[in-house]
């Protein structure tokens, strides 16, 4: 998901005093603090992924579940870490970049937008997937865009994105603002709001759980992108490169697809194509 | 103090404290009226009235008025059908308001309860004996001494409710803990002013009622 | 009054008044049970009772691998929390009776203002705030840790300044005669009665921070409302089930605390020797401290 200008903010004073500290090693190579080499001394990564977004990240009992997950196994493939020695550690919006600063998560995996704020303080790997901002309806609704909205009750997470893009673009829906979207999707079922807001693929997750099976359906008109990247420390530009050679190796060999297919593709969408013309130029 | 040169964000810090100010207000009053009530009610000769105002106390006292806003909202609203108003801020400050009357009412309840027993036995047996009614010994008897002795716990309850009124943005009031938040997001060079005005704002008006409220129960107090 | 104060303020009821504490019990009974059942039907119909939502909460794994962790998360908070407020409060409102005036004013200028800031806004400012200025990144436990010791430490350095006033006079008085100097008088008499008089208010003061912990989950601390109720409402979406569980759980954690301030409570007025406070700002001087079992003073005491 989203985070604000804020945690961005706050992982650059975090890195400029990484970089302070750090003076005159060479911590641009990231060689040996990288994930690249991580992975080829220990055979273990820790992935900071979402715990309570269906069909993306979601923690169902001891073990992690979702569309972010499977392509978090790719990458480790990829690295040559095995599956054992992959680690989740749940993050949520707020604490993503410090979590990465911090060395707490050596990737991020956890429907992390790429942005220009968080360029700044953390590399990004991918785009793996094109978000972009929908609409989560009831099947009998027709609300068919962010135009129907107008006198609307519509959810969003408070001081996120999409929030504030209805709240500036669409001023005669009115929005009602929770702390998470499990909340929002409640509230729809009670038919207290008429519409979720946010990014298609998490609304899509849950529109395919079996509590919800036939309740829900996505509008299916995006009114925004987000691309969602895979960020690693601002300095690990080999790791980034790395990210994106496997990506672009799994978009050919067909284990992007099998990812798609066993998550968020069970609903019936079709697994879109990785446009490898678009990773990033990590920096 | 840039940030609060922009008209835009005076008025997010101005709706914020309206609606703590709202909340307060009506907040304290059914929490009043609801604590009075369910007061009577634990010292009642009516055994069902008595649990009931015990269960509540115990419910509300001890579960995070978090939960009790969620609850108004998923349940009061949700599930039971309470709609308050069409417009959604309205509705929210009113389910806000419930929650908040309903939590604050179990330690108002407790409080009065306190203040009863500072009154002495002597007035209670005093009016029996003059043949008063349990509704009458209470009304006329009691509660106005107890009143007296309870001025100040009340004081502290209010001022807990004024800030607890912070909590109803869990439910999407812009009230002035979600604006400030808002604020430091959007101008994270100036956190320190803009905590130091929202933080200021409570203390300046939270301290002095403090004060006012002591000021108030030595004066009330009876002297015996 | 004493302690049946209840059974003082009417008569022992008659044939007449039974007959009428009867009706009443009926027709209230009634009214509470047809409440109760309103309550249930309308639930009923929105489907909150479907056994699918239920079931969750019958396999162990929903409770070993959400709601017990972020129940030990909420623990764990709240018991650094309560040494730390302990420690503030104690350092504090000795602080606010210091004799140097250097010493006693910005002690009380910091209590007073922790007291009077909301602990959510205290939290943000924790949490998204002070990053900015130390440009380390503040990890959320610690935000939930410090602004609950601020606030509850602010609240407690009141409830030992009223306990410290309240001990008589001549216990200190004698400590300085037989040569004690003031730290020893505060450490060696004051406190340890003060604590003693005071402990039903600290105990319903804990109690108020263990609620506060619930705040953590604003500003991304996974306790047990992050786990237990967001978590949980994720993967099965029984979000109004899982909060009703975590509602008893709170309840359950709070009451047994509460039932522990009553038992200090009744134990101290046993032996008798704890001083005697009234309530909060100490009304009256010949108040009998509580009735209820951990309402104690709650007026001052149990301030959320």
């Amino acid at each position: 998901m989203r985070i604000t200008r804020l945690t961005a903010v706050v992982g650059a004073f975090a890195l400029a005093m990484a970089a302070a500290a750090c003076g005159g090693d060479d911590s641009g190579s990231g060689s040996a603090s990288g994930i690249v080499g991580k992975a080829s001394k220990d055979k273990k990564l820790v992935f900071g992924v979402k715990a309570d977004q269906p069909g993306l990240g979601l923690q169902t009992g001891g073990t992690y579940t979702g569309f972010d997950i499977e392509i978090a196994k790719i990458i480790a493939k990829g690295l040559g870490v095995p599956e054992s020695g992959i680690e989740y550690k749940t993050t949520v919006s707020a604490n993503r970049e410090p979590f990465i600063q911090q060395g707490q998560v050596d990737l991020v995996i956890a429907t992390y937008t790429i942005n220009d704020e968080r360029k700044k303080v953390v590399n990004f790997g991918g785009p793996y997937y094109i978000a972009g901002q929908d609409l989560l309806v009831r099947t009998d609704s027709t609300i068919a865009g962010p135009e129907g909205l107008a006198g609307k009750k519509v959810c969003s997470v408070s001081g996120s994105t999409p929030a504030k893009r209805i709240q500036t673009d669409y001023k005669d829906a009115s929005l009602q603002q929770f702390d998470s979207y499990s909340k929002c999707v409640q509230a729809l079922a009670n038919k207290t709001v008429d519409a979720v807001t946010t990014d298609d693929i998490i609304l899509a997750g849950y529109a395919a759980q079996d509590q919800y099976a036939g309740q829900f359906k996505v509008v299916g008109k995006k009114f925004s992108d987000e691309p969602y990247g895979i960020g690693v420390k601002k300095s690990d530009s080999e790791g980034c490169n790395k990210i994106n050679e496997i990506l672009k190796a799994s978009a050919s060999d067909g284990s992007y697809k099998a990812a798609w297919d066993n998550t968020l593709g069970k609903s019936g969408t079709a697994a879109p194509t990785l446009d490898v013309t678009k990773l990033t130029n990590c920096s | 103090m840039d940030v609060f040169s922009d008209s835009a964000n005076i008025d997010t810090y101005v709706t914020g404290f309206l609606w703590i100010l709202k909340l307060t207000a009506a907040g304290a009053v059914g929490a009043l009226v609801l604590g009075v009530l369910l007061a009577g009610m634990r010292v009642s000769p009516v055994p069902v009235l008595r649990g009931v105002g015990t269960a509540w106390v115990n419910i509300f006292r001890n579960t995070p008025l978090t939960l009790i806003v969620f609850f108004c909202y998923f349940g009061l609203y949700s599930a039971l059908g309470f709609e308050l108003s069409d417009d959604i801020d309205t509705n929210n400050y009113w389910l806000g308001v419930v929650g908040l009357s309903v939590y604050t009412a179990a330690f108002v309840c407790e409080a009065i309860r306190s203040g009863i027993n500072t009154v002495p036995v002597g007035q209670a047996e005093a009016a029996r004996a003059i043949g008063m009614s349990f509704l009458q010994t209470l009304r006329i008897i009691i509660l106005p001494q107890a009143g007296r002795a309870v001025v100040a716990p009340l004081g502290s309850i209010f001022i807990a409710l004024a800030k607890n009124a912070t909590i109803v943005g869990t439910i999407g009031l812009m009230e002035s803990s979600s604006a400030m938040k808002e604020l430091i997001n959007a101008n994270g060079d100036a956190v320190i002013p803009i905590f130091l005005v929202f933080a200021g704002t409570f203390a300046v008006v939270l301290i002095p009622t403090g004060y006012l409220f002591g000021w108030l129960a030595n004066r009330l107090a009876v002297k015996r | 009054m004493s302690a049946n104060t209840d059974a003082v303020l009417y008569d022992h009821p008659g044939p007449r008044a039974k007959a009428r504490n009867l009706i009443l019990t009926i027709l209230f009974g009634i009214a509470l049970v047809a409440l109760l059942w309103w309550i249930y039907s309308k639930f009923d119909e929105k489907g909150q009772w479907a056994a699918p939502l239920w079931k969750p909460f019958l396999e162990g794994e929903t409770w070993t691998s959400y709601i017990l962790p972020g129940l030990w998360s909420t623990i764990k908070a709240a018991a650094v929390a309560m040494v730390l407020s302990l420690v503030f409060g104690i350092i504090f409102s000795v602080g606010r009776l210091s004799d140097h005036w250097w010493i006693r004013i910005p002690a009380g200028a910091i209590v007073e203002f922790f007291r009077a800031v909301p602990l959510l806004l205290m939290m943000f400012f924790i949490f998204f705030g002070i990053p900015f200025l130390t440009e380390q990144p503040m990890p959320p436990f610690w935000a939930v840790v410090i602004g609950l010791t601020l606030y509850n430490g602010s609240v407690l350095a009141e409830a030992f300044r009223a306990g410290i006033n309240s001990v008589p006079r001549g216990q200190s008085e004698a400590g300085y005669a037989i040569g004690m100097r003031k730290s020893l008088v505060m450490r060696e008499i004051l406190i340890p009665q003060a604590a003693r008089a005071m402990l039903p208010v600290i105990v319903s003061q804990l109690v108020v921070l263990v609620k506060d912990t619930a705040l953590g989950y604003i500003i991304g601390y996974t306790e047990l409302l992050q786990d237990g109720v967001n978590t949980v409402g994720a993967n099965f979406g029984n979000i109004v089930a899982a909060a009703l569980v975590a509602a008893v759980i709170y309840i359950a954690l709070n009451a047994s605390l509460t039932f522990f301030a009553g038992y200090l409570e009744r134990r101290s007025r046993r032996t008798g020797k704890a001083p005697r406070v009234g309530a909060a700002a100490g009304p009256t001087e010949e108040a009998t401290p509580v009735v209820a079992p951990g309402g104690g003073l709650s007026g001052g005491g149990g301030i959320a």
